[in-house]
């Protein structure tokens, strides 16, 4: 399997303050991983570097071979990235159909449109006219994928689609994963539920305070090695 | 009873003119949250441009206009490029200031170039034709044509924000400036382009005051407040509110002069004033 993407000694800052120290992470083609580490490990920081809504080095980040840190984030998605951001972010002032028309603004050629994300989703397409934040939790997460999926991206980046959803819909939203992906799209999630997440990847990097702690293939770790990886403590 | 219809009539073409100065401010503001302090400057900056074209390089009015419309889509994307764009931020502060620095340097500068005289542009009698009406109402033909130049413009805009992927970025734009990148949309040149359109808007309602009247370089902010006024009694965000709030303020205007001649300008602020006290959001508040 060859890497779509690929960082190198990655880190990242606010300001002064550095959130990312010498991250090394590999996606290869057509796989899923996951992303675990409580909360403030720099999981979302991780991805908003690679959209780029935050800079870093050009070098630290290799897409499909092409050193792209550093470029804009609109100059990213037409490159084939697309983020569903952490807690959704719709547009408030658009209805549901016009958020993913939206998101299909760059209109790169694939296999996503209004159509095949209506048949992935189609308590959308009855919500076509209402307006995106009029929907309940678990059908806004829908519209957020659904956007994302627009651009027919080559990478999808998931933060926390499970946020602040009731348990029952977020298995719903994460029954889609393996449709979505078994075109040849890789996909990076981001998830606070360690067994659901392992379940959904084949491989896992966990974050503590800005570095990876423990990677490995999901299905072979023990929960003993991730509790360590992901709390730092030695039991 | 004629004589009330006649204010009303002429109320509304007078509102035309200032609904169509409020409409670039009201895109301006819908779009990316700027108050632009120097937009009446700008309506008298493409007036002597029109004025420089036509009557010192002599062109001929019928080819300067599209000029004019050309060279305000070009200037509206440079200083939105250039300059407000690094201070269109969450704070609305540097951008008044930045925008009144503007205003300032705008006002010198004509004052400057063409001195303090007020000008006007020749159209060849056409500003005081007039179509009579039964009951001794006249109805000029150029405020005619541009109450209907406003009507075009507003289902324009309208059908720009409802309906084209322009509209939407600008829409998403104004929602969320950080996420609306993540679907390929720059807000660098999104508000590049919105201040592209209002230019365009500021260069057919310069053509058709500077026909109207004699201008002044130092008309710029009365003007401005005509617009803001529009703005602020129509609704922030909406474009027939904005046309709306226009119209009211023509016939308020046109029933102050009816009244007393000293009164016309006053009784508009009056009715500015009482709709931000009773109704601070206007009368169609909506965020396009």
């Amino acid at each position: 399997m060859s890497a779509i993407l690929e960082t190198r000694a990655l880190s990242a800052f606010y300001g002064d303050f550095q959130a990312l120290f010498g991250i090394d992470v590999t996606v290869n083609r057509g796989e899923v991983i996951a992303l675990i580490g409580s909360n403030g490990a720099g999981k979302s920081t991780f991805l908003k570097t690679l959209s780029g809504l935050l800079r870093t080095r050009p070098e630290q980040v290799l897409y499909k071979g092409e050193a792209i840190g550093g470029m804009p984030a609109a100059g990213i998605v037409e490159k084939g990235i697309a983020l569903v951001p952490e807690g959704r972010r719709l547009f408030a002032s658009l209805t549901v159909e016009e958020n993913l028309l939206l998101g299909g603004y760059c209109a790169r050629p694939g296999r996503w449109n209004l159509q095949t994300v209506y048949e992935l989703f189609p308590v959308l397409r009855e919500r076509r006219r209402h307006p995106a934040t009029a929907l309940s939790g678990g059908q806004q997460q829908m519209v957020a994928l659904g956007r994302a999926l627009m651009s027919n991206p080559d990478l999808v980046m998931c933060d926390e689609l499970s946020l602040g959803l009731a348990p029952v819909i977020v298995r719903e939203i994460y029954a889609a994963l393996p449709s979505i992906v078994d075109g040849g799209m890789s996909a990076i999630v981001v998830e606070q539920d360690v067994q659901l997440a392992r379940k959904v990847s084949s491989r896992f990097y966990c974050f503590q305070e800005g570095r990876v702690s423990l990677s490995g293939a999901s299905a072979d770790v023990s929960d003993e090695a991730i509790t360590q990886a992901y709390f730092g403590v030695t039991s | 009873m004629s004589s009330i219809v006649n204010i009303v009539l002429q109320g509304v073409l007078l509102g035309a003119l200032y609904a169509l100065f409020a409409m670039g401010q009201s895109l301006v503001f819908g779009v990316m949250r700027l108050t632009n302090t120097a937009h009446g400057d700008f309506i008298v900056l493409l007036v002597f441009v029109l004025f420089a074209l036509t009557n010192w390089l002599h062109v001929p009015l019928w080819a300067a206009v599209p000029l004019l419309v050309v060279i305000a889509f070009g200037a509206g994307y440079a200083v939105q490029f250039a300059v407000l764009n690094r201070v269109s931020g969450r704070d609305p502060l540097p951008s008044l200031v930045v925008t009144f620095g503007l205003s300032i340097v705008i006002q010198n500068l004509l004052q400057e170039v063409f001195s303090a005289d007020p000008r006007s542009l020749a159209t060849g009698g056409f500003e005081s034709m007039s179509f009579p009406l039964p009951g001794g109402i006249a109805l000029g033909l150029l405020p005619l044509l541009t109450l209907a130049v406003t009507i075009v413009a507003t289902l324009a805009l309208q059908w720009i924000f409802a309906r084209t992927p322009l509209g939407r970025a600008f829409r998403a734009t104004s929602d969320d400036r950080e996420i609306v990148q993540l679907m390929g949309v720059s807000p660098r040149r999104t508000f590049a382009l919105a201040m592209s359109i209002a230019f365009v808007l500021i260069a057919i309602a310069a053509t058709l005051y500077g026909m109207r009247t004699a201008v002044s370089p130092s008309d710029g902010p009365a003007l401005l407040l005509y617009a803001f006024e529009a703005v602020i009694i129509g609704g922030m965000g909406s474009f027939w509110g904005t046309f709306a709030g226009g119209l009211a303020l023509g016939i308020a205007q046109q029933i102050g002069f009816y009244l007393d001649p000293g009164w016309g300008i006053w009784l508009g602020h009056v009715l500015f004033l009482a709709v931000l006290t009773v109704r601070p959001q206007g009368f169609f508040p909506k965020t396009a």
